[in-house]
C-alpha cells in the first residue's frame, strides 16, 4: 500500500470554550481529489488551515508523505484560501511574477496563464478584476510552485454558474495531472462532481467518509418520495415505510417506487405536489444530522 | 534567509507606493504645503510685534499730527498702530485679542485699556509708560550678534521633514501591515516560503528607501523655493535622517507586529505621533517649558532626530558632535526591531 500523501490523526483545534475541530482523522491517497463537505461553521476551513500550517493545532498529528511537515512543506504545497486579497496596486502579471519568485522551483507562467484563462487580465490591477477572475488568479498562485498537494478552500464560493463550471474544469485538469487535491465545500454538487473521496463534517467532527457513491449507497439506498407534511393526515407511525420530516416535507425512502406508491395510495395519502428523486449527498447529510447542508 | 525573496517583496511594496497616486502625491505635497504656509505666514509679513489700537482716528492708518501720545512710544519698533473711530470699536477688537492694547490719543491725561490676563498687554503698558520717561543715554553696552540670521523657516524646515518622515514611517508601515493582516494579504504570503524576518526586512528597507527618496525630493524642491540656510555637511545630515528613518520605521514595525484592528492601530499611532508632534520641537522650542516636559521629550526619538538635524543644518555640527542623538536613534531602532520581529504574527 502506498504512503498517504497526507495523513491527519486526532486533530483538535480549540478556541477557549469552542472546539472548532474535535479530533478528526483521515488519510488521503496520492493523486485523488479529497473533499471536506459540510455546512458553514462545521470546522472545514479551520481544519484545512491547521493542516496547511497557517494556524497551530491544539493537538493531533499531521503527516505529509509519511513524515511530519518541515520547512520545505511550503515549497511542496499550493494553497488557495477562501478569504484573502492581494496587493491592490500590482497587476495580475506583477502578482504572478512576485509570487513565482518566492519559490525555488516554479511553473511556467505561460502555462498557468493559459490553464487559468488569465490572458486578458494580465495588465489589470488586482483591485480591478472580477470575483471569478480573482478566484482563477488565486488558483494560479496556488499552482505556481508545481505543488504535489493543492488545498482549495471553497474555491467556487460567490461565482456565477458559468464561472463555477469553468473553475471545476480547471480543478479536474489539475487532478488529471496527478496532483492530490484537498478541497472544502458546502455544495454537494461540487463535491459529487470533483471528489473521489469525501469526509462529511459537522460540529468539528467527521460523521461519514467514503466515495460519493458509497456514501449514498450506505446511508440512503433506494428512492426518495417527498410530500408536503400537511398531505398526510394519518399518524406517521401508521406508515410502514422509513421516513423523516425535513423543513415541512415528509421524505419517504422506498426500495421500489411502484410498491412505495401503492402503499401510500392504500393509506389514502394525498400525493399532489409529490416529487421523486434518487438520493444524493444532501440526503446523506440529512440522514446523518436531520438538517440540510445549507441550514 | 533568501535575499531574492526580500528583493521581490521590496519591489512589490515600492510598486504599490509609486502606483498609488493619491498617497504618493500626498507624501510630497504635504511637506511643501506646510513649508509654504509657514513661509507665507512668518516669512513675508513685515510685522510680528504687538498691536496697539488708537482712537479717535478717522482711518485705520493713524494720523499722529495732533496726538498726545509720547513720541518715544510712537517710534518704538515692533509696535503696530491701528486706528479706530471710537472707544467701542477699539474695545470690541481688544476683547477678541485682535489688538493687545488700546489708547486714547486726544486726552491730556494718559488713558488706556488692556485685558487683565494678556501678557502682551502688560508689556505694551510698560512701553507706553516708559514713553513718558526721558531716555537714558549710555545705559549698558549693546552689541549686535554677527553672522547670518537663522530665520524661523530655517529652524522649522528640519522639523517639517522629520514630521513627514514620522507620519510616513508610522502609517506607511504600521497601518499598512495591519491592513494587510486584516484583509488576508499576510495570510496569503504566509502560505509561501517567505519568512517573517524576510518580510519585515523587505518592508523596513522599502520604507527606508521611500523615506529617503521623499526627503531628497522635498529638500530640493523646498530649497529651490526658499533657499534654506545650511551650515553643516549634507552627508552628515543624510546619515542623521537615515538613522531617524530607520528608527521611525522600526517603531512602525513594532506597532504592526500584531493586531487586525485598523481603528486600534490608528489610535495607537496617533497616541505615539501627537506627543512627538508637539514635544519634539517640530514647531517651537521647548525652552522655558516645565522641566518634566523637557525630560519627557528626551524619550521621544523625533526629539533626537530634529536636534541632530538642526545642529548640523543651523550650527554646522559634525557627526561626532551629534553622537549622543545618533546613539539614541540606533538604540530605539534595535529595541523596536528585535521586539517587532519576536512579536510578529501573520494572522493574529
Amino acid at each position: 500500500m502506498s504512503i498517504p500523501m497526507l495523513e491527519v490523526r486526532n486533530l483538535v483545534k480549540r478556541y477557549r470554550e469552542v472546539e472548532a475541530v474535535a479530533g478528526i482523522s483521515f488519510a488521503i491517497r496520492p493523486g485523488i481529489c479529497f473533499g471536506l463537505l459540510g455546512p458553514n461553521g462545521a470546522g472545514k476551513t479551520t481544519a484545512l488551515e491547521v493542516i496547511e500550517g497557517i494556524i497551530p493545532p491544539t493537538s493531533g498529528e499531521i503527516l505529509f508523505s509519511g513524515a511530519p511537515r518541515t520547512a520545505s512543506f511550503r515549497e511542496e504545497v499550493g494553497i488557495q484560501f477562501q478569504h484573502t486579497t492581494l496587493l491592490d496596486f500590482l497587476t495580475v502579471r506583477d502578482t504572478l511574477v512576485t509570487f513565482r519568485n518566492l519559490y525555488r522551483d516554479a511553473e511556467s507562467l505561460d502555462y498557468l496563464v493559459e490553464l487559468c484563462s488569465l490572458q486578458e487580465i494580465l495588465g489589470n490591477m488586482n483591485n480591478k478584476i472580477s470575483g471569478g477572475q480573482s478566484q482563477r488568479l488565486m488558483l494560479a498562485l496556488a499552482l505556481l510552485n508545481k505543488p504535489k498537494l493543492v488545498f482549495l478552500d471553497e474555491p467556487s464560493t460567490g461565482l456565477d454558474p458559468q464561472a463555477r463550471h469553468h473553475l471545476w474544469e480547471i480543478v479536474r485538469s489539475i487532478r488529471e495531472q496527478g496532483k492530490t487535491i484537498v478541497l472544502t465545500t458546502h455544495a454537494m454538487d461540487e463535491a459529487e462532481y470533483l471528489c473521489d473521496e469525501i469526509a462529511i463534517m459537522d460540529h468539528g467532527r467527521i460523521i461519514a467518509q467514503g466515495s460519493p457513491v458509497d456514501l449514498v449507497h450506505r446511508h440512503c439506498g433506494g428512492t426518495i418520495i417527498s410530500l408536503p407534511r400537511e398531505n398526510v393526515t394519518i399518524p406517521l407511525a401508521g406508515i410502514p415505510l422509513p421516513l423523516r420530516e425535513v423543513n415541512g416535507l415528509l421524505e419517504i425512502t422506498v426500495e421500489r417506487i411502484d410498491l412505495g406508491l401503492e402503499t401510500l395510495l392504500g393509506l389514502k395519502i394525498d400525493l399532489s405536489e409529490m416529487t421523486v428523486h434518487s438520493p444524493d449527498l444532501e440526503d446523506v447529510f440529512i440522514h446523518l444530522t436531520g438538517r440540510k447542508l445549507r441550514e | 534567509m533568501s535575499w531574492k525573496r526580500i528583493w521581490v517583496m521590496f519591489k512589490a511594496r515600492n510598486y504599490e507606493f509609486f502606483r498609488d497616486k493619491a498617497a504618493f502625491g500626498w507624501n510630497f505635497l504635504f511637506p511643501f504645503l506646510i513649508i509654504a504656509g509657514f513661509a507665507i505666514t512668518f516669512g513675508e509679513r513685515d510685522f510680528s510685534g504687538y498691536k496697539v489700537g488708537v482712537f479717535p482716528s478717522v482711518t485705520e492708518k493713524v494720523d499722529f499730527s495732533r496726538t498726545n501720545l509720547p513720541e518715544k512710544f510712537r517710534r518704538t519698533e515692533h509696535l503696530q498702530f491701528i486706528g479706530f473711530p471710537d472707544l467701542a470699536a477699539g474695545l470690541e477688537k481688544l476683547r477678541h485679542h485682535q489688538i493687545d492694547f488700546l489708547v486714547r490719543q486726544d486726552s491730556t491725561t494718559p488713558q488706556y485699556w488692556q485685558l487683565g490676563a494678556s501678557p502682551k498687554g502688560d508689556l505694551v503698558e510698560r512701553l507706553f509708560q516708559a514713553g513718558f520717561v526721558k531716555e537714558q543715554s549710555g545705559f549698558g553696552i549693546k552689541e549686535l550678534v554677527p553672522g547670518t540670521e537663522i530665520r524661523y523657516i530655517d529652524w522649522l524646515f528640519p522639523g517639517i521633514l522629520g514630521m513627514n518622515m514620522m507620519f510616513s514611517a508610522l502609517w506607511g508601515v504600521g497601518y499598512v501591515v495591519v491592513r494587510y493582516r486584516k484583509n488576508g494579504v499576510l495570510k496569503r504570503l504566509k502560505a509561501t516560503p517567505l519568512t517573517a524576518f524576510e518580510y519585515l526586512t523587505a518592508q523596513a528597507v522599502s520604507r527606508f528607501f521611500l523615506l529617503i527618496f521623499t526627503l531628497i525630493v522635498v529638500w530640493i524642491g523646498a530649497d529651490l523655493l526658499f533657499s534654506f540656510h545650511m551650515v553643516g555637511s549634507y552627508f552628515d545630515l543624510l546619515v542623521v535622517f537615515s538613522l531617524g528613518g530607520l528608527c521611525l520605521t522600526s517603531i512602525g514595525l513594532l506597532l504592526a507586529a500584531r493586531g487586525t484592528s485598523e481603528e486600534f492601530t490608528s489610535g495607537a499611532l496617533n497616541f505615539l505621533a501627537w506627543p512627538m508632534m508637539f514635544l519634539s520641537e517640530v514647531w517651537f522650542s521647548l525652552e522655558g517649558a516645565p522641566q518634566w516636559v523637557r525630560h519627557f521629550a528626551e524619550f521621544l526619538p523625533l526629539t533626537h532626530l530634529l536636534r541632530a538635524a538642526r545642529k548640523i543644518m543651523n550650527d554646522g555640527a559634525s557627526l561626532a558632535q551629534v553622537g549622543t542623538e545618533c546613539l539614541a536613534l540606533i538604540g530605539v531602532t534595535l529595541v523596536c526591531l528585535v521586539l517587532g520581529a519576536a512579536l510578529f504574527s501573520w494572522n493574529e
